[in-house]
């Protein structure tokens, strides 16, 4: 693999999940991915892209293998094991260190004003007092653009705002990754731009990002890499240039050929 | 004479919970003496009644609503002045005072209450005070009926399920038409569309007594007979009231008091060997005669339920006080079931869901039933007030958790990924996203719930409680008028509900504008809903 895991912020070993006892959605998947990476993973439907996303931030408990998010370590070694205490205590820390922006555009919470979508979290998990944490939510929304919708309910918001909202709460946690679970698909195509936007601007500041994307253009501009997951099978991984203008793997080939000459697809 | 076989219920509400009564007596004589009447001191006496009972029995006074008034309330005051005792007035269903009686709600009964044998087993009677017999009555112009067997062929109008139904039904060939109220008895007889009217002879007296258009007629038939009832375990009171209903019979105290409610016959004069002229003057009859003449102004009328107000003003707020007590331990109780019904490891979740469906399942009458009377024999005691509130609040718990269930289920699944994606707890995620959504969603189906509470709280009456319902049965008891006060009590009830509805659509449409980006959202759903209904009209036009 492309990096060693002593110098990795995240390692995954030999991950397994399946949701149904007719073969698995991921098949002993192990990737590491450094400290200020933007990574890119990309692949055909149902091939695993979302599981895997998912299984990082613990949403979904792994069947099993190995997990690591900067200092917290989660391992399962067998499926019939039972989720014990120090699993479910590593599982929440980890959610705890990762922040996640799903693919709809409906994860705001509706009865809350902006401001207070991103304060909720800071206030209710970290114990910060008010003004603390309205601080650290105005500097977010300043850095998505959105400091004059701080006082907005979320269903007056267009899908590329509602986005950029989600992105300043999930930063408001101070995470150490971000996650994104195809960010822009939900979007019409002329709102795209300022979310791909906001990420791009995050990759600057030096935060590791992973992106579940179907934006192939910006996979290949914007990432340090591109991770071509087929049948829950990682199939290649490896530099944004390399994997698009030389894939060794003719899977990748094959669903690389789909989006020849298309800058936005889906 | 013919066997008394039914009890006599002696007014017309009685009917209403005719049915659960047969239950009331046997929970009663199931009961452990645990509630056992013990007189708190020994120079007062606990007697229960029920107000409602009606006249002459005993009923509130015309003139001071507040006042109790009745031969029985006179001869509970001689007994207490004979035994040098202080009386404290209980007031519980008819239904209910014997089971009431062996809780220990009070010392002794009285209130038309029969010697029968399924009583006997759960109580001691004192000798009869009273004796009564049915009265036939008819239009003072008819001429061919002048006994009970020339009522075959006839109609003829009697309590429902009393015992002058029966003694018709024995007559055979009889059409017989049954009344809950008697007043509406004796306005048929007079308009002509009954041609008799049957009924124990004090409700004959005064109900038609005063009435120059009906007269009575035929000798006396049947024979009913009242006496106080007492515990099994308080022989020594029951002996008291022994010594005492001698003396005053044999001081001609009782006949006096017979005679002032105009209640004296034959049948009394014989059974009290007593053959004397009148003494007093039938006063109280008088007054009441006075205040029940048919022909009252419409503005006599608008001043006398003008003074009902204060009455009702009081049983509203108990009414009130009942349901808010009830309603604040279903939302509550009825939250914590629905989250464990949802959330809870397996054995709570079973637990929630079995109280959920019992409580659901059984009629929220026999709970209050139970709480009340079958409760202390474990020891556990409730006042009428807790135990109507806890009663209808565990009830209505079950299906406010119903609907909490429902309102969970309708906020997405994403809610939760987001806020757990956050490094919430599920107990925060719950707490701070879940449940602020969700009780949108079920504020109208609450406040519907909670209007129906408000109704069913009129089930307090049975166990002693003067609410809303119970004031107007007593009123109308005692003007002989259940028209006007029908419609204040429902009047009061819609006006107690209101707020609640307001509140309901104030908070809606609040809530609307903020989920739905302002009212816009509230009012697509209108404009919606209103082009599918035009496209249907158009339709069916087409």
């Amino acid at each position: 693999m492309v990096n060693l895991p002593e110098e990795s912020l995240i390692v995954i070993k030999n991950l397994r999940k399946s949701f149904n006892d007719d073969g698995g959605v991921l098949n002993n998947v192990s990737i590491n991915i450094k400290e200020g990476d933007l990574v890119s993973i990309i692949g055909p439907s149902g091939c695993g892209k979302s599981t895997l996303l998912r299984c990082l931030n613990c949403l979904e408990l792994i069947d099993s293998g190995y997990l690591r998010v900067g200092d917290v370590e989660l391992k399962r070694d067998r499926p019939d094991q039972r989720p014990n205490e120090v699993m479910l205590d590593a599982a929440h820390k980890i959610r705890g260190e990762v922040g996640m922006v799903f693919q709809g555009y409906n994860n705001l919470f509706p009865h809350k004003t902006v401001l207070r979508n991103v304060t909720l979290a800071p206030m209710v998990v970290k114990k910060m007092s008010p003004d603390a944490a309205r601080e650290v939510a105005m500097k977010q929304l300043k850095k998505v653009g959105l400091e004059e919708y701080a006082n907005k309910y979320p269903s007056t918001l267009s899908g590329g705002e509602s986005q950029r909202a989600a992105i300043a709460r999930a930063l408001a946690m101070n995470p150490k990754v971000m996650l994104y679970d195809e960010p822009t698909s939900a979007l019409d195509p002329e709102l795209v731009g300022e979310v791909l936007q906001v990420m791009k601007d995050l990759d600057s500041e030096g935060m590791t990002q992973i992106i579940v994307t179907h934006e192939m253009q910006f996979a290949r501009d914007a990432s340090d890499y591109i991770v071509f997951l087929d049948k829950g099978e990682i199939v290649e991984y490896d530099d944004g240039d390399v994997l698009f203008t030389q894939p060794r793997n003719p899977r990748t080939k094959e669903f690389l050929r789909h989006f020849t000459g298309m800058a936005v697809a889906c | 004479m013919i066997p008394l076989v039914l009890k006599r219920p002696a007014s017309r509400l009685r009917r209403a919970v005719f049915l659960i009564a047969p239950l009331a007596v046997l929970l009663a004589s199931v009961i452990s003496p645990a509630g056992a009447a013990t007189g708190d001191e020994n120079n007062v006496i606990r007697w229960g009644g029920d107000s409602e009972g009606g006249f002459p029995f005993m009923f509130p006074n015309p003139k001071n609503h507040d006042e109790l008034i009745g031969f029985e309330v006179d001869i509970v005051d001689e007994i207490a002045r004979y035994l040098g005792k202080k009386t404290v007035y209980v007031n519980n269903a008819w239904d209910n005072l014997i089971p009431g009686l062996t809780r220990g709600l009070y010392d002794m009964a009285i209130n038309g209450l029969e010697v029968t044998p399924e009583h006997e087993e759960a109580v001691n009677f004192s000798i009869p005070y009273y004796k009564t017999f049915l009265q036939l009555a008819v239009r003072k112009e008819n001429l061919d009926i002048s006994s009970l067997e020339d009522c075959r062929g006839k109609v003829v109008g009697t309590l429902k399920d009393s015992y002058a139904q029966m003694v018709l039904e024995e007559l055979g060939d009889v059409d017989i038409r049954t009344y809950i109220v008697e007043a509406n008895t004796y306005e048929d007889l007079q308009n002509g569309r009954l041609t008799a009217a049957l009924f124990d002879s004090p409700i004959a007296i005064y109900s038609a007594g005063f009435n120059p258009e009906i007269k009575f007629i035929g000798p006396p038939i049947g024979e009913i007979t009242y006496a106080i009832a007492v515990t099994k375990e308080n022989s020594g009171l029951l002996r008291d009231i022994n010594e005492a209903l001698v003396h005053l019979r044999d001081t001609g105290r009782l006949r006096e008091i017979y005679d002032t409610w105009n209640l004296w016959s034959p049948i009394m004069a014989a059974e009290f060997n007593d053959y004397s002229p009148r003494a007093v003057e039938m006063t109280r009859y008088n007054e009441w005669a006075e205040t029940h003449r048919p022909e009252v102004a419409l503005s006599a009328r608008l001043e006398r339920y003008a003074g009902f107000l204060p009455d009702f003003g009081m049983a509203a707020i108990v009414t009130m006080k009942v349901s808010i007590t009830a309603m604040f331990i279903a939302i509550s109780l009825g939250l914590g079931l629905a989250i464990a019904r949802v959330f809870a490891p397996g054995w709570a979740a079973a637990a929630a869901t079995a109280f959920i469906e019992f409580m659901r399942g059984t009629p929220v009458l026999i709970q209050l039933f139970f709480i009340f009377y079958g409760l202390p024999s474990i020891g556990v005691k409730l006042s009428p007030f807790w135990a109507g509130a806890v009663g209808l609040g565990l009830n209505y718990a079950a299906y406010e958790a119903e609907i909490y269930r429902s309102g969970l289920f309708a906020i997405p699944s994403t809610q939760w990924e987001a806020a757990l994606a956050l490094g919430m707890t599920r107990w925060q995620a719950m707490r701070e996203v879940i449940l602020p959504q969700a009780i949108r969603v079920v504020i109208p189906p609450i406040t519907n719930d909670f209007i129906s509470l408000l109704k069913d709280s009129s089930l307090v009456s049975i166990i002693t409680m003067v609410d809303l319902t119970k004031a107007y049965g007593q009123l109308a008891a005692a003007y002989y008028d259940y028209f006007g006060p029908g419609i204040m009590v429902a009047l009061i009830y819609l006006i107690l509900g209101l707020p609640f509805v307001k509140f309901s659509r104030y908070a809606e449409r609040r809530l609307a504008e903020q989920d739905k980006g302002g009212k816009r959202g509230h009012d697509n759903f209108y404009r919606m809903s209103a082009r599918w209904r035009h496209t249907n009209l158009r339709s069916k036009e087409s």
